[in-house]
């Protein structure tokens, strides 16, 4: 299946990503080789075997809801591309 | 011309530090020597911290000088890779989106390898985002293998086993998500170990595909490897995948005795595609088990052709979500825009590297709307049967073993072009991923044209002990690990 232009330009916009016109093509001939190629994964019978996120067995890890010592506002502002007042500063977001 | 120092493991080096024979400081400068003879053709580092270095060698000569005990890695000098935060210095991916990132805090590991006052050299080269297998997805420079400097060194932890190979550093830290540590060992002719699943933290370690990464050594034997692991193993509350599982001590595992050991040899990774002078090495190296009293054992793990898709999927899926966080706002870089959503899509399409972008986007295609099934979902289940097969084989067998790499290492650009090549090279050292495995990449013998080769062992599910001592068995009945290859004017 190729990918087409909209589906890329709709994923690359999840994706928070812009592609160039002329990237266009490329990026789609590598997904679509791509997706060819996991297309292997429909040989494989899984209607019955769970999925697998973690290796190895996880459970719910729980700790007590403690006060616990934190970074600083400053430290945590070290490396902030635009601050203001102990804030991290961004363009406006909400209209006036 | 006599030995260097920086040519010694670092077990070694403790044991002359210990007696008196050698000071600190005297190995740093010589190390660092090594580093200045040598970085011009490699440039497997990043940052360099020479002054801080030297501080921390003085301060372990001080301590013996008292009459202290000194641990391990007191006073040896030792690179980390450069997707490990280390507090107060540069931390970047290989990315310009960390191009300036300086973390407030150590990761784990640091930590752990703080209390042994170690000598830090600085922060090795890498794929960007650890996205690749030979460290030319760095957005800052190409690593050059020592053996053939127009090879790659592999990745994505390239800097951290080109230094190693190279001499300009004795010991260092890697990361494995895909083969990361391995396949870059195998290339250069030394030791990469990826501890099981969960062993390691992961805390400070900057996210690629959370279920899948791992921490580990890169070390001129299979001892340093030991001894590293003692170090950095362990349950961590910070990391919640992080292992509850006491840890032993590695370095006892090393005994030269494999009798009776049982060596699984799956058909499944001697296949298409491998280069006749690796699969030579690779059976040569299990005939010297056979030899050294381990029993042989023709295995099969069928779902191993599908560890790549899988992987490739998952791997992506992953990425995408943990780099949403490179937004502009809190950390890294930032392009202004026209309004919030701009600002974001401009950093990170400028700040990206291709690579980088090439996964976000298939991650993010494998995980929206109409197609999470088809992919991710699948993907998860095949990564189910990947792991059964392990599960089973190791009902019969107590190590696997394999080629870490199809080929010895490939020229630098030989496979930009054409990404899922590159992703194929992958093959014998993602199937552990997935099913959360340690192994270990050990260097079994050299092309005709003189390129390492690596054999791949791997073991059940927090045994590294076994891996170990198999390792450690062969290493003692040869002597690949101890050539060095001839850059910076090496003595042959």
């Amino acid at each position: 299946m190729k990918v087409s232009k909209e589906i890329l330009a709709n994923v690359a916009g999840l994706s928070r990503l812009a592609i160039a016109e002329e990237e266009t093509t490329r990026y789609q001939e590598d997904l679509t080789k791509f997706l060819a190629y996991v297309e292997t994964l429909n040989e494989v019978a899984t209607e019955n075997t769970p999925p697998t996120t973690y290796a190895l067995p996880m459970e719910n890890v729980f700790r007590e809801d403690d006060v616990r010592p934190s970074l600083d506002r400053e430290a945590a502002l070290l490396n902030a591309p635009l601050k203001e007042d102990g804030y991290f500063k961004v363009p406006k977001v909400l209209e006036d | 011309m006599s030995v260097r120092l920086y040519q010694e493991p670092a077990h070694r080096l403790h044991g002359m530090l210990v007696k008196k024979e050698i000071k600190a400081v005297e190995l740093t400068e010589d190390v660092l020597k090594r580093l200045e003879e040598t970085e011009d053709s490699l440039k497997a580092y990043l940052t360099v911290t020479a002054d801080n270095a030297l501080q921390a060698a003085r301060e372990t000569d001080e301590k013996i000088a008292r009459g202290e005990d000194i641990p391990f890695l007191a006073g040896i000098p030792g690179g980390i890779k450069d997707n490990i935060c280390t507090q107060g210095i540069k931390t970047t991916c290989a990315s310009q989106i960390l191009a300036n990132f300086v973390p407030p805090y150590d990761a784990t590991v640091m930590t752990k390898l703080k209390n042994q006052s170690p000598v830090l050299l600085g922060k090795l080269n890498m794929d960007e985002f650890a996205m690749g297998g030979s460290t030319e997805n760095s957005s800052f420079q190409i690593t050059h293998n020592p053996w053939d400097l127009d090879a790659v060194p592999g990745g994505s932890s390239g800097g951290s086993a080109a230094a190693i190979a190279g001499g300009s550093a004795v010991w260092a830290l890697g990361s494995d998500t895909g083969g990361s540590i391995r396949q870059p060992a195998s290339f250069c002719g030394v030791v990469g170990l990826k501890p099981t699943y969960g062993r390691v933290s992961r805390y400070g370690l900057v996210a690629y595909a959370s279920s899948l990464d791992q921490i580990g050594p890169v070390t001129r034997d299979v001892t340093d490897a030991a001894h590293i692991l003692n170090v950095i193993a362990g349950h961590d509350a910070m990391d919640s995948t992080s292992a509850a599982a006491d840890v032993p001590d590695f370095t006892a595992a090393l005994t030269e005795n494999v009798k009776g050991l049982k060596v699984g040899v799956p058909q499944e990774y001697f296949g298409e595609g491998l280069a006749p002078e690796v699969e030579a090495a690779v059976r040569a190296a299990i005939e010297t088990y056979r030899q050294m009293g381990a029993t042989i054992k023709e295995i099969s793990l069928p779902h191993t052709k599908y560890a790549i898709a899988a992987y490739y999927l998952i791997a992506p899926a992953e990425a995408a979500t943990n780099l949403q966080r490179y937004d502009g706002v809190s950390y890294g870089a930032r392009v202004d825009g026209a309004d919030l959503v701009d600002m974001m899509t401009k950093t990170r399409t400028e700040k990206f590297g291709a690579e980088v972008k090439r996964r976000i986007i298939i991650g993010n295609y494998a995980l929206s709307a109409g197609y999470y099934d088809a992919y991710y979902l699948k993907a998860m289940k095949v990564r189910t049967l990947v792991q059964r097969d392990y599960t089973e084989a190791f009902q019969t067998v107590d190590v696997i073993m394999t080629p870490t790499a199809p080929t010895t290492a490939f020229k630098i650009g030989a496979l930009t072009s054409d990404p899922l090549q590159m992703y194929l090279q992958d093959v014998c050292t993602v199937p552990l991923n997935l099913a959360g495995l340690p192994g270990i990449s050990l260097p079994c013998g050299f092309s005709k044209e003189g390129m390492p080769i690596g054999l791949q062992i791997i073991g059940r599910a927090l045994d590294e002990a076994t891996v170990l001592r198999a390792a450690y068995a062969y290493e003692q009945s040869q002597d690949f690990h101890n050539r060095l290859p001839e850059i910076g004017g090496n003595a042959k």
